[in-house]
C-alpha cells in the first residue's frame, strides 16, 4: 500500500481548520466582551477630540468657535453622542470585569445579569446625559 | 493570532444530500462536516434525513443511525455514551457539547454538528487534540508534597475535600477550550479554560505543596491572563462546571501572594 498512502506528514499539512466564529452560538456576554473592545478603541479617538476642544480653548476665542461649530452641527452631535455612550459602556464594562475579577456572579443566571445591565445601563446612562445636557441648555 | 476568516482550504462547500429513508414518517434533517483527508477536496456540508421513530432521542443516537444505516464513512469519536468519557464533544447547533447527552428535542430545525471549532481535522469530526492534552500535561496534574509520605492515604477533611467540587468533575472534553475566542486566537500560548480549571483543581487542594512552584508556571501574559472573561466556556461546560471562575480564583491567589 506504501504506493498509494500519503505520507502522514503531506496529510498533517493538509488538515483543514474546524469553523470557528462561522458557526458559534452568538452569546450577550461574547457580544459585551467586543463591545468592551471597541468602546476602548473609540475612547482614544474620544480623547483627541477633548484634546482639540480644551487646546482651541486655551488658544484663541476663533479657534474655540470654530470647534463649538464642528461639534454643534450633525455630525459633531453624533460622534458627541457616541462618544458618551462608548463612555458609559466602558465604564459599565470596566465595573462589570471589576465583580467578576473579584470572583462574584460568574454563574448563570447573574453572568447574564451583568451583561445585560451593561448594555441597558450604558444606552439609559447616555440618553440621561443628553437629556440632562439638553435640559440645562 | 486573530484570524476570523477560514483559510482556503477549509471553507465548506455544499455536500451530498443522502436520500430520504423509503416509508419513514417522522424525519429529521441533519447538516454534518465532512472532510475526508484523502480526496484533497475541501471540506463539505453533507445531508441525512434519520428517520427518528428508529432512532433514540441523543444526538449520538442519529449519528451512529447515520453510519449504521445511511453512510458507513462518517467518521466520529464516541465511547461511553453517558457524558462520562469525554470522546464525543462536537459543535452541535452553534454550541460545543457532548453527542451523547443533547437531547435533539430541544434543537430547533435541521441538526447542524461541526467537528470542535479552531481545530485541525483529522477526518469528519474527528480533531487533532494534541496541543491541548500537552497543555493539561504541562499544569502537572497529579499531586505534589515535600512532606515524607504518611503511612496510610494523604488525609483531607470533609471541608477540604468540598473544595474540589466542580473542579474535579471534569472530563477533558475540550469543549470549553475549543469555544473560547481567546483560545482560537492563541490556543499556542495561553493555556485554555480547562487546563486552567485542572490547574485550580491541585491549586485548591489541601494536601498540595506544590503551589508556589504551579503559579509560577501560570504567571505569564499568555498562559493565564489571556482569560477576557467572555464567559463561553461556562456556557457550555456540558458538565455544568465553570472554568472562568476557576481562573479567577487563579488570579485572585497571584494577587493575594504578592501582598
Amino acid at each position: 500500500m506504501a504506493g498509494t498512502d500519503q505520507s502522514p506528514i503531506a496529510n498533517e499539512q493538509r488538515r483543514p481548520l474546524s469553523p470557528h466564529l462561522q458557526v458559534y452560538a452568538f452569546a450577550l456576554t461574547t457580544a459585551m466582551s467586543i463591545a468592551h473592545r471597541i468602546t476602548g478603541a473609540g475612547l482614544y479617538l474620544g480623547t483627541l477630540l477633548l484634546a482639540w476642544w480644551l487646546i482651541a480653548a486655551a488658544t484663541s476665542a476663533s479657534a474655540f468657535a470654530d470647534v463649538s461649530w464642528f461639534m454643534e452641527s450633525i455630525v459633531g452631535r453624533l460622534i458627541l453622542l457616541g462618544f458618551t455612550w462608548a463612555l458609559f459602556q466602558h465604564m459599565l464594562g470596566g465595573i462589570r470585569h471589576f465583580i467578576w475579577d473579584s470572583g462574584y456572579w460568574m454563574d448563570h443566571p447573574q453572568r447574564e445579569y451583568l451583561a445585560k445591565g451593561t448594555l441597558i445601563g450604558g444606552f439609559v446612562l447616555t440618553i440621561l446625559v443628553w437629556i440632562a445636557a439638553y435640559t440645562i441648555r | 493570532m486573530v484570524e476570523f476568516a477560514l483559510p482556503k482550504n477549509s471553507r465548506p462547500v455544499a455536500g451530498k444530500i443522502w436520500p430520504r429513508p423509503a416509508s419513514a414518517k417522522n424525519v429529521r434533517e441533519f447538516r454534518v462536516y465532512r472532510w475526508n483527508p484523502d480526496d484533497g477536496q475541501n471540506p463539505r456540508i453533507d445531508t441525512y434525513f434519520v428517520d427518528m421513530d428508529d432512532c433514540g432521542p441523543m444526538v449520538l443516537d442519529a449519528i451512529i443511525w447515520i453510519k449504521t444505516k445511511i453512510d458507513p464513512t462518517l467518521t466520529f469519536r464516541r465511547s461511553c455514551r453517558e457524558g462520562i468519557c469525554g470522546s464525543c464533544a462536537m459543535n452541535i447547533d452553534g454550541l460545543n457539547t457532548l453527542a451523547c447527552t443533547k437531547d435533539m428535542s430541544t434543537i430547533n430545525g435541521a441538526v447542524k454538528i461541526y467537528p470542535l471549532p479552531h481545530l485541525s481535522v483529522i477526518k469528519d469530526l474527528v480533531p487533532d487534540l494534541t496541543t491541548f492534552y500537552a497543555q493539561h500535561a504541562s499544569i502537572e496534574p497529579w499531586l505534589k508534597t515535600d512532606t515524607p509520605q504518611p503511612e496510610k492515604e494523604w488525609g483531607q477533611s470533609p471541608g477540604d475535600r468540598s473544595k474540589l467540587d466542580g473542579l474535579y468533575e471534569c472530563i477533558l472534553c475540550a469543549c470549553c477550550s475549543t469555544s473560547c475566542p481567546s483560545y482560537w486566537w492563541n490556543g499556542d500560548r495561553y493555556l485554555g479554560p480547562a487546563a486552567l480549571l485542572q490547574a485550580y483543581r491541585w491549586l485548591a487542594d489541601s494536601r498540595d505543596e506544590g503551589t508556589g512552584e504551579r503559579l509560577d508556571h501560570l504567571e505569564d501574559p499568555f498562559r493565564l491572563y489571556r482569560c477576557h472573561t467572555i464567559m463561553n466556556c461556562a456556557k457550555t461546560c456540558p458538565k455544568g462546571l465553570n472554568p472562568a471562575k476557576a481562573i479567577a480564583e487563579i488570579k485572585n491567589m497571584m494577587i493575594s501572594r504578592q501582598v
